[in-house]
């Protein structure tokens, strides 16, 4: 049983932390309603009422979540990288992750060298 | 026990890469960052003269590399601490690979400007697209797009185990999704190619990746040699291991375009600017057959009685219905995809062979296909009327009385297909069919032989078409350049030369299969 103390300890403080965030922030926080804090989502689409046809979507949310999710990813290789940094003997791991990161740099240069970090 | 240990990883080792092994592969990716480099900073009237060098430099340094890795005396093994298997069928099919996808870079750069849009995001019809097409720009991303589709179509058939052969599967097909989508004339048409290929892509890139899960829980590992090594013992689920081949075979089935897998290649192959429509026929069909053979020959050699009935049955089908329903096409270009069906049945029979004779005779079979197939869609290319390229089969009347060259080599082209002797269809054909008898699959050679009759039918159909009767008083003129001329004469070449002196071609093809890595 030893071994799932961690992950209880772990589970109650996140438990904890989600409770007392909801809590105080309702107990303390200012309440000045309007329309925008009153919606599903404060940025965004409104989620309802569909609009006839479907509505158009700007291109511009897929292009930003797209690449969000380059840099998430590029970000979760990187933890267990460094986590493990330390067991990769000479050069070969600094040079296999800065291979991987100009890789995704060069993406991120053909974005915003094209216009797709402009919102208007 | 304590909490730190729990948390504290296994040692992890630097896996061992061989670049020099893998530097073909490592070439064209480079070049194809390179390619988005040069989108990103070189100015938009210069990136034309840049991309297209660059593109046509980086597959040949590629290639030259293959031959040097398939020539030198070094003992090949697998690299990449055994992910990819460089043996001698990845590099006859990388090198196969590479120099097809040249002739159809060849292809891609002459018509860059007139067969692709200048704007692939404007709306079909709108203002924008007007604008853009007056603005005579050019759709550069073609060139980095075609080159991570080649790449990934190296590393498909190369991959030595399920994981690498799935992300070789993307880095081919989401390349190719797009460039489908990019067609100048007949937009809406070559858009909806773009969704069904992607949405059907998609659907079985998820059939493989089950496959893959299954087979996994099979074996234990997702490595082709240790499903081949969990086969020979006993014991395991039979459950998880047949569903997981059934679903992995669907998943590879659909990008060869077996029937019943194969409703969108005509639509795909139609909608597509012909430039794509040739990488797709002959370098796709290649890289996708290549990786059948290395799963079926490596990974379930041993459970080859359960799935060459199911083998059967499919190439059995994708004759008969490729040849059958190519008969009542219009279009040329969908009768030349319904014709690559049919050809994908003829090439499964190659696989049902599962013998080293098999295996070199597909190769072969790859080989002479694919050259002929870019040979045939670049002089598509090259027939056109006012309204861009004359799809349909009736506009080609009389082609033979306005350009006796071009239609004399098309028509020959169209023979290869159909398998007449002195072509190399005929010696591909003949080798996978005496491959499959020696197999033991007599009745699969009958009706592959019965279907080559009636392909032969539309075939000769097209050649008395162009041949025999009158031009239409605005027939399409055939527009010869020195890049597309280039692209058909060495097509032809290949056709020629592997149809009369197809020996060092076959020997090359019988030297490589002995050298498949199966442990």
């Amino acid at each position: 049983m030893d071994l799932y103390i961690p992950v209880v300890v772990l589970g109650v403080l996140a438990f904890g932390f989600a409770a007392f965030s909801v809590v105080m922030g309702s107990l303390t926080g200012p309440k000045r309603w309007n329309r925008a804090k009153l919606d599903a989502y404060e940025c965004g689409i409104e989620p309802t009422p569909q609009p006839v046809g479907g509505g158009r979507f700007p291109v511009k949310y897929y292009l930003t979540a797209m690449l969000f999710i380059v840099f998430d990813i590029e970000i979760i290789f990187l933890y267990p990288w460094a986590v493990a940094f330390d067991q990769f003997r000479g050069l070969f791991g600094l040079i296999e992750m800065a291979l991987f990161i100009v890789t995704v740099l060069v993406a991120y240069a053909y974005v915003w060298r094209r216009g797709g970090l402009e919102w208007d | 026990m304590n909490s730190v240990s729990v948390l504290a990883a296994p040692e992890i080792h630097a896996p061992p890469v061989e670049f020099s092994q893998l530097a073909p592969m490592l070439i064209v990716f480079g070049a194809a960052i390179v390619g988005v480099l040069a989108e990103a900073f070189v100015a938009r009237p210069a990136r034309y003269a840049v991309q297209f060098p660059l593109a046509l430099v980086g597959l040949a340094a590629a290639f030259c590399w293959t031959l040097w890795l398939g020539f030198s005396e070094k003992p090949q093994h697998a690299a990449a601490d055994g992910a990819v298997a460089v043996d001698g069928p990845t590099l006859f099919i990388q090198g196969t690979i590479l120099v097809l996808a040249m002739l159809s870079l060849l292809l891609i750069a002459e018509r860059a400007q007139d067969a692709f849009t200048a704007q692939a995001a404007a709306l079909p019809g709108s203002e924008a697209e007007q604008e853009s097409m007056a603005d005579g720009g050019i759709q550069t991303e073609i060139f980095p797009l075609t080159l991570f589709a080649v790449g990934g179509m190296m590393l498909f058939p190369a991959a030595n185990d399920l994981l690498t052969m799935f992300v070789g599967l993307e880095v081919m097909s989401l390349p190719l999704y797009l460039l489908c989508g990019l067609a100048r004339r007949r937009r809406l048409l070559s858009q909806e190619a773009a969704v069904k290929y992607f949405l059907l892509g998609a659907f079985s890139s998820a059939f493989f990746l089950y496959g893959t899960a299954l087979l996994y829980g099979y074996a234990g590992s997702v490595r082709l040699s240790a499903i081949s090594a969990a086969l020979s013992r006993s014991g395991g689920s039979e459950t998880l291991l047949l569903a997981g081949v059934a679903l992995l075979s669907v998943g590879l089935l659909f990008k060869i375009g077996a029937v019943p897998f194969h409703p969108w290649k005509p639509d795909v192959y139609q909608g597509a600017p012909t430039p794509i429509t040739a990488l797709m026929a002959s370098c796709t069909v290649v890289a996708a057959v290549g990786a059948a053979l290395r799963v079926f020959y490596v990974a379930f050699e041993t459970l080859r009685w359960d799935w060459r009935p199911m083998m059967w049955g499919v190439a059995i089908l994708t004759m008969m219905v490729g040849a059958i329903v190519a008969i009542t096409q219009t279009d040329i270009k969908r009768m030349l995809a319904y014709s690559s069906i049919a050809h994908g049945g003829f090439l499964l029979t190659g696989i049902v062979a599962t013998s080293e004779s098999g295996l070199s005779a597909t190769l072969f079979y790859l080989a002479a296909y694919g050259f002929t197939t870019v040979g045939a869609f670049a002089i598509v290319t090259m027939v056109r009327d006012t309204t861009g390229e004359a799809g349909h089969l009736g506009r080609w009347a009389g082609l033979g009385r306005r350009s006796p060259v071009i239609a004399g080599i098309f028509a020959f082209f169209l023979l290869a297909f159909a398998g007449i002797p002195l072509t190399s269809g005929f010696t591909g054909k003949f080798a996978v069919f005496q491959a499959a008898a020696d197999g033991g699959a007599v009745p699969l050679v009958i009706v592959g032989v019965l279907s080559s009759a009636i392909a032969a039918f539309f075939y000769v159909r097209v050649i008395v078409v162009m041949f025999f009767s009158e031009p239409e008083p605005d027939a399409p003129s055939v527009v010869t350049t020195a890049t597309t001329a280039t692209a058909v004469a060495l097509g032809l070449t290949a056709t020629v030369v592997l149809g009369v002196l197809p020996q060092p071609m076959l020997d090359l093809a019988g030297q490589a299969a002995t050298q498949l890595f199966v442990r």
